[in-house]
C-alpha cells in the first residue's frame, strides 16, 4: 500500500508561493485545488525549503511562517531553521 | 570590533525557552506535585525522550496567532459589512451552522478545559508546554466560532442558546458525552483520545472537506475561522503523534493499554462523525466531494499511512475498522433519516433532498441510495406534498455508549439493525454496535452512569414528560420557528424575501412555521 503524506494550505497569495516552491522541490507531487484549498500529497515524503521560499518572496523567510496559512497535515513532522519536512519512515 | 549579534537556530531556543525554564522540585516530590502521571499504568522512564517536531516558543507564538485573528477578524467584519449572509447559496445551508454551533464548538470550549487540566498532569516540560499552547488554542476556536455565527443570529432562528442546549438537548449528548469521557479519563488517555484519535486521526473529515463546503457556499465567515482553527490544529496533529510515539517508545507495557485507547477512541470518533457526513451530503446545496469519498481519502488512505507507520511499535489499526469503512455507504443516509423524522425535536430543519441531489446522491453511492435509501425519501416526498410531512413521535433506544439512537444497520446486511445488549450486575444495557458494546465491557462501572436523553425524559428530570414541553420549556427551542420541516419555516420565507421571490415575509424571523405534523 502506498504510503502518501500531505499538506493543505489556505488558497491565498501566501500560499501559492508555497505551492509554488512544494511543487518546485518535490517534483513528483500532486497538487489538488478544491474550494478555498490547495491540497499537496506525495509518496513518503514532502519538503519545503527556507531558500527557495526566500527566492520566491524576495524576502527573509522563516519556516514557522507556514503556520499562518497551513489547514492540515499528514506524516512525521521534522521542522529546523532551513526546513519543514513530512514524511513516513 | 563589534561582534555580530548571532541568532540563536530554532532547537536552541526552543530549549532555552522551555526545558531550561522548567525546574526540578527540592522540597516537594514529585509524584505529590504530579499524582495523576502513573495511575492509568503507563509507564514513562524517560521524559526527555521527548521531541517537539514544532519547535514553537511563547514568543513566536503569539506573533503566529495574532497575525492569525487579524486575518480572520478582517474577513468577519467584510462578512458583516456586506450582508455576507444575503449571498450563500441556499438558506437551507445555515442549518449546518445550527448544528455546528451547537454540536462542535462547545467541543472545542471542552478541548480548551481538558487541555488546561492534562498540561498540568504531566511533569515533563515539553509535553506542558504543548498542551498549554492546545488550551489557549482551543479557547480561541470556541470564541472565533461563536464570533462568526453571531452574524447568522440575526437573521436566522436556532442559533439563540447554544450553551444551554449543548448541557440538554438529546442528540447533543452525542457530542457532550463523547468530551466528558475524555476529560473523566487519565491524562495519557485524554491525549490518545483527543489529540491522537480525535485530532489526527479524524478532525481533517470534519475541518477540511466540510469547510472547503463552505467556501463553495458562499459562506466566507465559517471557511475563514474553520480553517484558522485548522491551521492550529497542524500541530495539534503533530503533539498526537508524538504523544502516541513516545508512549509507545517508552516502555513495552505501554503498547496493549494504547491499543485499547485506540480501539475505542476511533469507534467513539467514527460514531460521532455521522453528523458530519450528513452536513456534507445533505446540508451542502454545493456539494464538493462525497461523505464516502472524503472517508476514503482522510482515513483509508491518510489513516492507511499512519497506521503502516505504527506497525513499528507493534500498533495494529483500529479494532472495527473494516466496519466503518464499509459503513461509509451507509451512515450519512441513516443519520438524515433520523434527524428527518425528529426535526420536532431540534434546533434546525430538515427536507427531502431535491432530484438533482437524489441524483448526486444516487452517482456517490452507487451500490446503496437508489436501492436502500431513494425509495424511503421519495415515499417521505410524496406523503410531504400530500400534507402529511412524516414526523416519529416515538423516543427511541439510545446506545448506553455513544448516544445516538440505534439506527445504524449490520455490515452485511443494511436492512438490519445492528443492536447488541448485555446484562450486568442485574440490568439490561443495549448498544449500537459490537464497538460500543466493547467499550461498555471494558469500564462499565463508568458507563452505567450515563446520562441518557430519553431515559432522563421518562424518569421526569428534563421538565416535562411529552415531548413539546420538553422541547419548548427544557431545550429552550422555540417552537414553530426553530424546529419542523424547512419548506414553510420562517427561514425558508425570509430567504424568499430576501431573494426577491415572495413578498409576504418581509420579517418572517419570529412568525409561525407549517406545523402540520405537530
Amino acid at each position: 500500500m502506498s504510503q502518501l503524506v500531505f499538506i493543505a494550505f489556505q488558497d491565498n497569495d501566501n500560499a501559492r508561493y508555497l505551492v509554488e516552491a512544494i511543487a518546485e522541490d518535490n517534483p513528483e507531487a500532486e497538487v489538488q485545488h478544491q474550494p478555498a484549498m490547495i491540497r499537496i500529497q506525495a509518496e513518503k515524503r514532502l519538503v519545503i525549503n527556507r531558500e527557495t521560499m526566500e527566492e520566491k518572496l524576495g524576502r527573509d523567510w522563516d519556516v514557522q511562517e507556514m503556520l499562518i496559512d497551513v489547514i492540515s497535515i499528514g506524516g512525521n513532522v521534522d521542522e529546523d531553521d532551513d526546513h519543514f519536512i513530512l514524511q513516513w519512515t | 570590533m563589534a561582534i555580530k549579534n548571532k541568532k540563536l537556530n530554532l532547537k536552541d531556543k526552543y530549549q532555552y525557552l522551555t526545558r531550561d525554564m522548567a525546574w526540578e522540585p527540592t522540597y516537594q516530590k514529585k509524584k505529590d506535585i504530579f499524582p495523576d502521571e502513573d495511575f492509568e499504568g503507563i509507564k514513562i522512564t524517560d521524559w526527555s525522550q521527548w521531541e517537539d517536531p514544532f519547535r514553537l516558543t511563547m514568543d513566536a507564538y503569539w506573533k503566529y496567532q495574532a497575525e492569525k485573528e487579524k486575518k480572520l477578524y478582517a474577513i468577519f467584519d467584510a462578512f458583516a459589512q456586506n450582508n455576507g449572509h444575503q449571498n450563500i447559496s441556499d438558506a437551507r445551508y445555515v442549518n449546518a451552522l445550527k448544528l455546528f454551533l451547537t454540536g462542535v464548538s462547545p467541543l472545542e470550549h471542552a478541548a480548551f478545559q481538558g487541555y488546561a487540566r492534562v498540561g498540568r498532569q504531566f511533569s515533563g516540560a515539553g509535553a506542558r508546554v504543548a498542551c498549554q499552547m492546545q488550551a489557549i488554542d482551543e479557547l480561541r476556536h470556541s470564541q472565533t466560532q461563536q464570533h462568526a455565527m453571531s452574524h447568522y443570529n440575526k437573521h436566522f432562528n436556532g442559533l439563540h442558546d447554544a450553551a444551554h442546549m449543548h448541557d440538554r438537548v438529546w442528540f447533543l449528548s452525542v457530542p457532550k458525552s463523547f468530551f466528558d469521557d475524555a476529560r473523566s479519563a487519565g491524562p495519557f488517555e485524554f491525549l490518545t483520545a483527543i489529540s491522537f484519535s480525535f485530532e489526527y486521526v479524524l478532525t481533517n473529515l470534519l475541518f477540511v472537506p466540510f469547510m472547503s463546503g463552505a467556501a463553495y457556499n458562499g459562506d466566507m465567515a465559517t471557511v475563514t475561522f474553520g480553517f484558522s482553527a485548522q491551521s492550529d490544529e497542524a500541530r495539534h496533529m503533530t503533539l498526537g503523534l508524538e504523544v502516541i510515539k513516545f508512549i509507545l517508545e517508552q516502555h513495552e507495557d505501554n503498547v496493549p493499554i494504547v491499543q485499547r485507547w485506540i480501539d475505542k477512541w476511533f469507534w467513539r470518533g467514527f460514531r460521532l462523525l455521522s453528523l458530519v457526513g450528513m452536513m456534507m451530503d445533505y446540508m451542502l446545496p454545493n456539494k464538493v466531494m462525497s461523505w464516502a469519498e472524503a472517508w476514503e481519502v482522510y482515513y483509508e488512505q491518510n489513516g492507511g499511512a499512519l497506521f503502516k507507520d505504527l506497525e513499528r511499535y507493534g500498533i495494529r489499526p483500529p479494532k472495527y475498522q473494516d466496519i466503518a469503512n464499509d459503513a461509509k455507504h451507509h451512515v450519512s443516509h441513516q443519520a438524515w433519516s433520523t434527524f428527518y423524522q425528529y426535526s420536532h425535536a431540534t434546533n434546525f430543519h430538515t427536507w427531502m433532498p431535491e432530484k438533482e441531489e437524489m441524483d448526486w446522491l444516487s452517482q456517490k453511492y452507487p451500490d446503496t441510495f437508489d436501492r436502500y435509501y431513494r425509495p424511503r425519501f421519495e415515499h417521505w416526498a410524496k406523503e410531504h406534498a400530500e400534507g402529511r410531512r412524516f414526523y416519529n413521535n416515538t423516543l427511541p433506544q439510545l446506545c448506553q455508549v455513544c448516544q445516538i439512537p440505534t439506527i445504524f444497520t449490520e455490515k452485511d446486511d443494511p436492512t438490519m439493525l445492528s443492536h447488541r445488549q448485555i446484562v450486568h450486575e442485574g440490568e439490561r444495557f443495549h448498544f449500537c454496535s459490537d464497538g460500543c458494546c466493547d467499550i461498555f465491557k471494558n469500564e462499565p462501572e463508568k458507563y452505567v452512569q450515563a446520562w441518557l436523553p430519553v431515559h432522563q425524559i421518562y424518569q421526569g428530570n428534563c421538565e416535562g414528560s411529552d415531548v413539546e414541553t420538553v422541547v419548548s420549556k427544557y431545550y429552550h427551542i422555540n417552537i414553530g420557528e426553530d424546529n419542523f420541516e424547512y419548506i414553510g419555516s420562517p427561514d425558508h420565507k425570509r430567504w424568499l424575501s430576501i431573494k426577491g421571490k415572495s413578498s409576504d415575509a418581509k420579517d418572517a424571523k419570529g412568525e409561525s412555521a407549517d406545523q402540520d405534523a405537530a
